[in-house]
């Protein structure tokens, strides 16, 4: 395993001193100047760019979200390095479409930058996984697809994680989803307690991990058959 | 006939066998910490210098249901976690008590929502009930006060009173659900925020 090359705050930038911003205006400003070299580049994707409170947001098309993430991460003037996080936005209007949002950094330039993709509610909630560029996006879009229930196409292993896998009642942040769930509280109570606690945390998930080649031959093979520990 | 004559009446005490054991019991509770919120924090300072549960006979926490009295259950416990709740009481030994600490793991709290269980007496038998949110250290202090008074007044005689509860083999619970459903109904400010309005 090769030693990760060191990043360095503004390395990239030298001449730019970063200054706390003061009387930014609520919209508009000076936009970050990666939005109009995605407008440029990716004339068919790009939907809209503005500037909230100092902060790029760009709207693209959701169907280009790989692409677009993928020119930011690779290219030289971009050099968008740390993916912060990946969630979704969803209005109590039901007119308004679902946001998908990603949170972008450049380390070297000192640059942040917020991507948007809006997804209609007439289709299913669908948009390109950026796993293959950023490997840690595998848990956020994980954490986003069990809360809202938008699938990352893509994603190597597109399974629940906050809730449990055998959970019923739906995606928990989206607005219909009552507060306290669909079913009764007996209801909710019976199936969580039918769960196994040593199934729960399985090594099914060890085994799709990188780890399950450090496990013992032994343990490996006991796995292989099925068997899950503690039964 | 054996006449047994002690030669001097030193050494020698005659009492009752309930008040003997339950005198021991009382005063040598092992805690089982099963901390998963800020009640936990408290938790910690009751077993801290200033507070010193180790003065009541809890001198030591116990990390393994195997060897623990009283499990101490201090904080929310989100329906993820209840099966992992049940089985640790299911692990601890007789004799066994539980104090569900805080108002979250007493009735949920103010997390009246589709994550959290509402109140762990539906996952497992709660001896005391200590209300706070959090509970000052003197507040779960009590509770281990009145615990420690249940046990001394329990009769070695009474067996049920070790029966290891079983639950019901076709709901896994404990309480008919009906009477969890009646008990988990909204109170307060939550009755307002039941549906979602969509």
């Amino acid at each position: 395993m090769s030693t990760p090359a060191l990043v360095t705050a503004g390395s990239a930038a030298p001449d730019h001193v970063p200054v706390t911003p003061r009387n930014l205006p609520n919209r508009g400003g000076p936009a970050n100047p990666s939005a109009e070299r995605i407008r440029l580049r990716f004339s068919a994707a790009h939907v809209r760019t503005e500037v909230v409170w100092g902060e790029t947001t760009v709207y693209i098309q959701p169907a280009s979200a790989l692409e677009v993430v993928r020119y930011l991460h690779d290219d030289d003037a971009e050099q968008y390095d740390y993916l912060a996080d990946v969630t979704a936005v969803e209005y109590r209007d039901l007119e308004l479409p679902v946001q998908v949002v990603w949170h972008l950094r450049s380390i070297p330039y000192r640059r942040f930058l917020r991507l948007k993709a809006e997804l209609a509610r007439t289709a299913p909630l669908r948009v390109p996984s950026v796993w293959p560029v950023f490997k840690g996006a595998d848990w956020l879009e994980r954490e986003c697809y069990d809360m809202f229930g938008i699938l990352f196409e893509g994603h190597p292993d597109l399974r629940r994680i906050l809730m449990w896998e055998q959970y019923q009642e739906g995606y928990p942040l989206r607005k219909d989803f009552p507060l306290r769930g669909r079913f009764s509280r007996s209801e909710q109570l019976r199936q969580a307690l039918a769960a196994q606690p040593e199934t729960r945390y399985s090594m099914h998930e060890l085994s799709i991990a990188d780890a399950f080649e450090d496990l013992p031959a032994e343990m490996r093979q006991r796995l292989a058959r099925g068997q899950r520990p503690g039964e | 006939m054996v006449n047994i004559v002690p030669p001097s009446q030193e050494g020698w005490i005659t009492t009752r066998l309930d008040l003997l054991v339950n005198w021991a019991r009382a005063n040598s509770l092992w805690p089982m910490p099963f901390g998963t919120a800020c009640c936990a924090i408290e938790f910690m300072a009751s077993a801290a210098s200033k507070f010193d549960l180790a003065r009541f006979g809890m001198e030591r926490m116990s990390f393994s249901p195997r060897q623990a009295d009283v499990l101490i259950c201090a904080g929310r416990v989100p329906f993820k976690l209840a099966p992992v709740l049940r089985r640790i009481w299911q692990q601890m030994p007789q004799p066994k008590w539980s104090i569900s600490m805080g108002a979250c793991a007493s009735s949920g709290g103010m997390f009246d929502n589709y994550a959290v269980v509402q109140g762990i007496d539906t996952i497992i038998p709660v001896d005391v009930y200590v209300p706070g949110c959090p509970p000052r250290p003197e507040g779960l202090l009590y509770g281990i006060l009145m615990l420690q008074e249940k046990v001394k007044r329990e009769r070695l005689s009474d067996n049920r009173l070790r029966d290891e509860m079983e639950p019901d083999p076709s709901s896994k619970l404990y309480i008919p659900p009906p009477v969890i459903d009646e008990l988990s109904e909204p109170f307060g400010n939550s009755v307002h925020q039941t549906r979602s309005g969509l």
